[in-house]
């Protein structure tokens, strides 16, 4: 590992520390509009939990109010509690800016700063956060490392971001998120912009960080979230209420024997 | 052993070539056509005017002309290709002839300044001063160092004060967005529309009034009242060009808004902000109005801005055409050319950053 910096964010618990992220009877609103309503959900640590369900039901809402990006929105609200290892993320000591830097994010499309090299990419977030470190490159090669892109890229870390392949950008994406050394990555449909060859990197990625940090993923890819999820959150939305979860398992009985028949539906592409 | 190998793609050679089709082809028989009805068009249009019609005068001629050649030409293209091709064409070339029709004022002008001032420019301009000059000297004998120097030290202190502020309130409107975004964008389009006299009058009678005296300080702040709302509206635009992604990216890394802002949104508008700043000194680099009542103009070189009446390139020409002197409005045209090529070289320039940005 590499020590990139001294933490001040003591509220949050201790940083290096195997993540366990929970929700409790979350609600969110845009406006009047209620979206969401009453999500409870454990996400244990160093496991992968997938989000499923049709467009529209909630599912990016809620990956956002986990790492309180949900309140970068204007109008946007919510109820409810999220822990980190215990610790409320919406507590009234804690700072935003600290609770992403914990939480860290991968978007559906691919976005490296274009105005910065691959090196710089990776760095990004050590530069926005203010935290210092005296081996750069030693954080850039682990970090290209962890995220499965070291030996592509090794030769062209002067090179813009914006060269690489649409999949080699999400890899940097991913780079640069784990530089910041996060405890819980949570992805928002990572996948849904590349081919499956570049799908099959990334969830092989996943799957050897997982050792280390605790992974929430969005996904619309069945396929996906029954390959590489240790546990399963349905959400579903019914005309006129509020999205919510209508089963949540492990997701070998969320694929093979779930209790809800709507589950039962969605997972075998019946609707959705 | 290559004869086994897959088949090879052999060339077919007891077809006949296929017949190309070009629709959008122009051949010469089109361009005779061309030729032709406009030669028809000009005959006829000088039948009627000179022979039937009661008006004289060029416009009237050329409008005329024109309205003839289309028809013509609608009706040959017709007989010959059917009417869909008529249509396009004759669509085609009434669209091109407006355009030429709007670019003609701009070549007369350019072409004009530069057949002007050309005449009576010469190198000594760059390097002497109008103090040398006295009311016998000729034409050619034209001093332009202390209006370049002037021009110069007034646009680049209005620069120093305008581009800072204009990208600030850029990101105010486009990455703080505060509770009054919307008067402040009133407020900055409602100063675009400022007249440049009244930049100019409103720091005569605060600054120069006051005590302070006629100085290119003072002429610099007029121009950035001036250059504000353009740089500030180009930078708005272009910070609203950066993906919303690369903002929530460095957000969710845990990066502050204002550390976002620096080290994300502006090093990624960095060209695009390079053409605000030079289309906003383009914008004020003209400016005479405002520097009556501020730099007062002068025929010697005084390069301390902050005090003393400072000439100015635009000014000078201005002062030279109400000269009764023919060799000083002569020599006013040498300032307007130098001008004019100054203007038209920091627009190629925004041009070509705009494009490198683009690529």
């Amino acid at each position: 590992m590499v020590q990139t910096q001294d933490r001040q964010d003591e509220a949050l618990g201790d940083a290096t520390a195997p993540a366990t992220l929970g929700a409790h009877d979350v609600h969110a609103w845009f406006g009047d509009h209620h979206v969401l309503g009453g999500i409870t959900l454990a996400m244990p640590a160093n496991s992968i939990t997938a989000l499923i369900g049709p467009s529209g039901c909630g599912k990016s809402t809620f990956l956002r109010i986990l790492n309180r990006m949900h309140e970068l929105v204007p109008d946007a609200s919510l109820a409810g509690a999220i822990d980190l290892n215990g610790r409320d993320i919406y507590g009234s000591d804690v700072r935003a800016t600290d609770v992403r830097r914990r939480i860290g994010m991968v978007f559906q499309k691919p976005n490296p700063f274009p105005a910065m090299t691959v090196a710089g990419n990776v760095l990004s977030g050590l530069k926005l956060c203010g935290m210092k470190t005296d081996n750069p490159d030693g954080v850039v090669e682990h970090c290209l490392e962890r995220a499965g892109l070291w030996n592509e890229v090794k030769n062209r870390l002067d090179q813009p971001g914006g060269a690489l392949s649409g999949g080699q950008q999400q890899r940097l994406c991913i780079a640069r998120s784990l530089a910041v050394e996060p405890q819980v990555l949570l992805m928002d449909e990572p996948c849904s912009a590349l081919d499956p060859t570049s799908t099959l990197r990334i969830e092989e990625t996943m799957h050897d960080l997982v050792k280390t940090i605790t992974i929430v993923i969005v996904t619309h890819n069945m396929q996906q979230a029954a390959r590489i999820s240790d546990r399963c959150a349905f959400f579903n939305v019914d005309e006129g209420s509020p999205g919510g979860i209508v089963e949540i398992g492990p997701t070998e009985t969320i694929f093979t024997n779930p209790t809800d028949p709507r589950t039962a539906d969605y997972v075998q592409g019946r609707f959705g | 052993m290559r004869t086994g190998s897959a088949p090879t793609l052999a060339v077919v050679t007891d077809r006949p070539e296929p017949v190309r089709i070009r629709p959008r082809s122009f051949h010469r028989r089109d361009a005779a056509t061309v030729a032709g009805c406009a030669a028809a068009s000009l005959a006829l249009t000088w039948l009627a005017y000179s022979q039937i019609l009661p008006f004289r005068g060029l416009p009237g001629f050329l409008l005329l002309w024109a309205s003839f050649n289309f028809l013509i030409y609608y009706v040959a293209v017709r007989e010959t290709q059917g009417r869909v091709v008529a249509r396009d064409r004759t669509m085609a070339s009434i669209i091109s002839v407006v355009a030429i029709a709007i670019v003609i004022p701009l070549i007369l002008i350019l072409g004009y300044v530069t057949l002007k001032g050309l005449r009576f420019l010469r190198l000594a301009f760059f390097s002497t001063t109008m103090a040398s000059v006295g009311p016998e000297s000729p034409s050619t004998q034209t001093g332009g160092l202390q209006a370049i120097v002037g021009t110069v030290e007034q646009v680049g202190i209005a620069m120093v004060i305008s581009v800072p502020l204009g990208i600030l309130t850029a990101v105010y409107l486009n990455e703080v967005k505060g509770r009054i975004v919307r008067p402040t964008r009133i407020f900055v389009d409602a100063m675009s529309g400022v007249p440049s006299i009244v930049a100019g009058l409103f720091i005569y009678t605060v600054l120069v009034a006051n005590g302070a005296g006629f100085s290119g300080f003072a002429a610099a702040l007029a121009l950035s009242i001036l250059m504000l709302p353009t740089v500030t509206r180009t930078c708005e635009v272009v910070l609203r060009l950066v993906p919303d992604g690369l903002r929530e990216a460095s957000l969710a890394m845990g990066a502050p808004e204002w550390r976002t802002t620096w080290g994300v949104i502006l090093p990624t508008a960095r060209t695009g902000i390079l053409t605000a700043m030079i289309l906003g000194v383009a914008r004020v680099v003209g400016e005479t109005a405002p520097l009556i009542m501020t730099a007062f103009g002068s025929a010697t070189l005084n390069t301390n801005p902050f005090s003393g009446p400072q000439a100015a390139l635009s000014l000078s020409s201005f002062q030279l055409f109400g000269s009764s002197q023919t060799a000083d409005v002569e020599r006013a045209w040498v300032f307007a050319f130098v001008l004019l090529t100054l203007v038209l070289i920091l627009f190629v320039v925004a041009r070509l950053q705009g494009e490198r940005r683009r690529s």
